[in-house]
């Protein structure tokens, strides 16, 4: 169900009017409970961090299990730190994983174009290797002026980036200084 | 952090100072709040009435880049009225060192600087050591040549009038917020720091944190519970990127990365551990090879071996006195001489001081990669504002990564604990994690490289890199290399280990090629017991402070909280004795202890204490600040760029044309960049005001991980510039207007909010008006494009010891915009 933000807010509306009901004699709170569970009922369930601020806050994650997509996350109140409570933007987290905005497949601008065109990852990642290496093996130093040996290149540096895991940023310095890159900078330095 | 999020709600008094935790760490306050309602005080301290403020009991302003007359104040209270714990000073501090008597300072400078150079020769930076190089120590603290006259004295400057004068703080504000801070010296009560980037991005930023250490140290506020340095970092995993070394100056766990004139790994070795001879020094760092060889084993694998110095001469090395930081990346891109660049999940286009430096960079590169979620103003930067396409011959790969809930890994929070996530859904569309993107560029190039050769192709080809499963990235193989491995049958400490065997601790490491750890402070991480980063343990330690040690794992050694033998006395005894850390729990006979053992957290270092219960010495013990070469935590830092104690210097751009304080304008050794796009203006009339720049709770950093968001964008959908009643009056502002603000180096559009959040000041004779913008917008998101980055204002200067930008002081107009 595609909800708009001000259709939700006439749903939780209609909610709140139901549970004004309830105060004249009906108690709905068991249909509200069960209502609730629905849509995470049969979803699988794993648990996250968030991805936002260092505080590391705890939420589980709902995965719809026939369309394989997010259905909801939300605070994950067995987490020591934030006991369940989440930011606004950690209660958007949802928003973040689908997100018709994001980027699904890899994109090249050539030389002085003016558009973006689709490419397959396999010649994307090829077309890099090529350009990696030329720019590496025009520009790579042995020895300094002193005679001393650099094994290194100036010519190529990277960014990033706190946003990988601990295990994909050691995987990737290890990468850069295989390469002999020493401009090697990230989001700690700014 | 030295301590975590849920210590601190054991604080008696929390300075909130270069921080907005409220709205910047929001769950942070559910510990804020409750140290609170436990009787401790709140402060906050910053130029603008912050969310953070509206919670404090204690509000004070100040000017932007003045942190260090604000806290050097504080230190003279401190001594004038003997607030100070003498026996944490004496003991764990080099207050008692004797400094040597060429050492000097002089109206604004320390004795050794060099004008041309603009730096410090170092060398009357040191101590007096006696004939086996340990430093002599006065423990009365009367000498006056030892650390803490010289401080006492190097702060007797800082009188509340002029502080006031220099911060624009009234003095009353002063006095309230000293006098409630400096009570937490008191024995059994503790006061901690919350800051972030509003000290660490000024020219003095690294002296803002040290003024702050200064004062944690004076009042016996390190290593006990609710006390520490904590620095609140903004993203989720930069700690772990810190730690596993995306930086050009270290290799993973802060070891040092190879400079040219170190050739070979005896000499990288013998340069980097530090030896003492003082038996009562535990010097962690003397352990340094067995750490760097232990990574050289992960990094090469098999082909690092002890005939070839473990793959050392296959490293890179950088050029000795070279820095090759953010600012000098961008700097050389503009200059031309950097071709290729790989922008992963990052957005220099709008995070970057000096932003349309950075983007007119970007043009002069032959190729980009730009690996995120959403195109942003980086992969993109070649038709944003002012761009012609057709003459930007950058070709530029965008490719799509996956979001942390469609991979599986661990993030590092800022209390370091190391955090496992699991995958929920598959990677969307033809996104990627990292992961793979990172194994199969490595696979392409070595393929490349084994087919085609090439320069130097030992280095691509030796790397060990076996970490994919199936054809996928597998994190939980990198986390065990990460831990470390038993490479050949082994028996160290007493215990056996197969080959193979994960190693339990850096404890186990070797220098001898029999272990690898891709990083040696997170060994005990993934163990024989399991991935100890994935536990979910509910129970909190015996000590009952909130430890949780069964939860996540932190390190070292999940230690909660570092400097925890400083929380004890030299007995072992803690300080507080409710909320105690550690102590020393061994048998006692005749007034000795005769067996060792603690209890609470993992103690810094499981060594006997100082002294027996009868008050006798013992030859067994170990100082406190294991890390250090001396043992003791250093009030004189020698090792600094810009001198051993914090001084006041104003911002590269200020509105004062004098620095109160001294003859010294501003911080003499901050290094500042001199192509066209790099202007300043400091005290101009062009730019009267003062500028800074913050984040809003609803988006991220640069924002590009929340612009492109309905809910997010629909909160805070615009730029906006907050400004004071009387500002916006004097330049006839409404609110809610767009108005244009300009620095020297460019402008953007920004929603005018005129606030009482933000008063004039008084600084000097003068009246100085400050504005705030948040940096968390860019041209791409959202759709209408007229909302920039703050960055485009802020200058390409920063803190001489670690060149992290002068972003959160410098000089604006303000002004209507004029439309036809």
């Amino acid at each position: 169900m595609n909800v708009t933000r001000r259709k939700f807010i006439q749903i939780t509306s209609a909610v709140a009017a139901g549970i004004a009901v309830s105060g004249m004699g009906f108690d709905l709170s068991p249909v509200r409970a069960y209502a609730l569970t629905l849509k995470t009922k049969d979803a699988k369930e794993t648990t996250t961090i968030c991805c936002y601020c260092a505080v590391g806050c705890g939420a589980i994650v709902h995965t719809s299990k026939d369309k394989g997509r997010v259905i909801n996350i939300e605070g994950d109140p067995d987490h020591v730190i934030n006991r369940g409570a989440l930011c606004s933007k950690g209660a958007a987290l949802s928003q973040l994983a689908e997100n018709k905005n994001r980027l699904t497949e890899p994109m090249y601008r050539a030389p002085n174009s003016k558009e973006w065109k689709k490419v397959s990852w396999g010649w994307a990642l090829a077309e890099i290797t090529k350009k990696i290496k030329a720019t590496r093996e025009a520009t790579f130093t042995l020895k300094n002026a002193k005679g001393e040996t650099v094994n290194r290149t100036t010519a190529i540096a990277s960014v990033g980036s706190a946003a990988l895991d601990n295990e994909e940023c050691w995987t990737y310095q290890a990468l850069l200084r295989s390469l002999g890159i020493v401009y090697i900078e990230h989001q700690a330095r700014i | 952090m030295t301590n975590h999020w849920i210590d601190l709600k054991n604080s008696d008094c929390i300075l909130i100072m270069g921080s907005n935790a409220a709205e910047n760490h929001p769950i942070s306050f559910k510990y804020v709040t409750m140290a609170q309602q436990s009787g401790g005080k709140v402060i906050s301290v910053d130029p603008r009435f912050t969310r953070t403020s509206s919670k404090a009991d204690i509000y004070a302003p100040l000017r932007s880049g003045t942190d260090i007359a604000f806290l050097g104040g504080m230190i003279k209270y401190i001594f004038e009225n003997m607030l100070y714990n003498e026996e944490y000073v004496a003991n764990y501090t080099n207050a008692s060192f004797i400094v040597n008597k060429d050492f000097a300072f002089n109206d604004g400078l320390f004795s050794g600087f060099d004008p041309l150079k603009k730096s410090y020769n170092k060398s009357t930076w040191t101590f007096d050591n006696d004939e086996n190089g340990v430093p002599k120590r006065d423990v009365t603290l009367k000498d006056p040549r030892c650390v803490m006259n010289i401080l006492k004295n190097h702060y007797s400057r800082y009188d509340l009038k002029l502080v006031s004068k220099i911060t624009g703080t009234p003095e009353a504000n002063l006095l309230e917020v000293y006098k409630t801070y400096a009570a937490t010296g008191e024995k059994g009560k503790a006061g901690t720091i919350m800051y972030a980037m509003g000290w660490t991005q000024h020219t003095v930023g690294v002296q803002n944190i040290r003024a702050m250490s200064i004062i944690q140290l004076l009042l016996g506020n390190m290593g006990v519970a609710g006390g520490g340095v904590n620095a609140l970092r903004g993203e989720s995993n930069v700690q772990g990127s810190t730690d596993h070394a995306l930086l050009f100056h270290i290799l993973p766990g802060y070891l040092k990365m190879p400079s040219s004139p170190i050739q070979t790994l005896a000499e990288y070795n013998k340069l980097f551990t530090p030896v003492s001879k003082n038996p009562l020094s535990g010097n962690w760092w003397q352990n340094y090879p067995k750490y760097s060889v232990s990574l050289l084993k992960s990094y090469f694998g098999e082909n690092a071996t002890m005939n070839n110095e473990f793959g050392y001469s296959l490293l890179p090395k950088t050029e000795a006195g070279q820095s090759y930081t953010w600012l000098d990346l961008f700097d050389e891109m503009y200059k031309g001489s950097i071709k290729g660049f790989l922008a992963w999940g990052m957005n220099p286009a709008c995070s970057g001081s000096n932003a349309g430096k950075v983007r007119k960079a970007m043009a002069n590169l032959d190729w980009m990669v730009n690996v995120n979620l959403f195109d942003n103003e980086t992969g993109s930067f070649w038709k944003g504002p002012g761009m012609k396409p057709s003459k930007i011959k950058t070709a530029v790969f965008m490719l799509p990564a996956a979001v942390s809930v469609e991979k599986e890994g661990s993030i590092t929070n800022s209390g370091r604990w190391m955090q496992w996530r699991y995958q929920g859904p598959k990677p969307l569309g033809n996104s990627k994690p990292d992961g793979d993107i990172i194994m199969e560029l490595g696979n392409m190039l070595r393929e490349a490289y084994k087919k085609g050769g090439g320069k130097f192709p030992d280095a691509v080809l030796k790397l060990k890199w076996d970490y994919m499963t199936d054809g996928k990235f597998d994190a939980h193989k990198v986390a065990k290399e990460i831990n470390g491995y038993f490479l050949e049958d082994a028996t160290v400490n007493n215990q056996q280990f197969k080959k193979g065997d994960l190693v339990p601790s850096f404890a186990f490491l070797q220098a001898d090629g029999k272990t690898s750890s891709g990083n040696w402070i997170y060994s005990g991480s993934y163990t024989g017991k399991g991935n100890m980063a994935a536990r979910r343990g509910q129970k909190d330690a015996p000590n009952n402070i909130g430890l949780y040690p069964e939860f996540a794992w932190a390190w070292p050694v999940n230690r909660r909280i570092i400097y925890n033998r400083a929380a004890v006395d030299p007995k072992g005894q803690p300080y507080d004795e409710k909320r105690w850390v550690v102590k020393f729990d061994g048998e006692v006979k005749d007034g000795k202890y005769t067996t060792s053992k603690w209890v609470g957290d993992v103690p810094d270092g499981g060594w006997y204490p100082l002294q027996n219960p009868d008050g006798t010495e013992r030859s067994d013990g170990k100082l406190a600040f294991i890390m250090t070469k001396e043992g003791y935590a250093q009030i004189f830092g020698p090792g600094l760029t810009d001198g051993p104690l914090p001084e006041h210097y104003e911002p590269i751009e200020c509105p004062v044309e004098k620095n109160f304080m001294s003859a010294q304008h501003v911080n003499p050794t901050a290094p500042v960049y001199g192509t066209d796009a790099d202007k300043f203006a400091s005290c101009d009339p062009r730019f009267p005001y003062v500028g800074t720049t913050y984040r809003v709770s609803e988006h991220w950093q640069t924002g590009l991980m929340t612009r492109p968001q309905a809910w997010l964008l629909e909160l805070q959908p615009q730029v906006f510039v907050e400004m004071s009643e009387e500002l916006a009056n004097f330049r006839n502002i409404k609110n809610g207007e767009r108005v244009k603000v300009t620095s020297a180096r460019g402008s953007l559009e920004c929603t005018a909010v005129v606030t009482k959040r933000f008063k004039p000041m008084k600084i000097g004779d003068s009246i100085v008006h400050q504005v705030g913008m948040p940096y968390n917008y860019g041209w791409r998101w959202p759709a209408s494009g007229k909302e920039e980055s703050a960055n485009l204002l802020t200058p390409s200067t920063g803190d001489p010891n670690t060149r992290i930008p002068e972003t959160k002081a410098f000089m604006v107009n303000v002004s209507k915009i004029k439309r036809g």
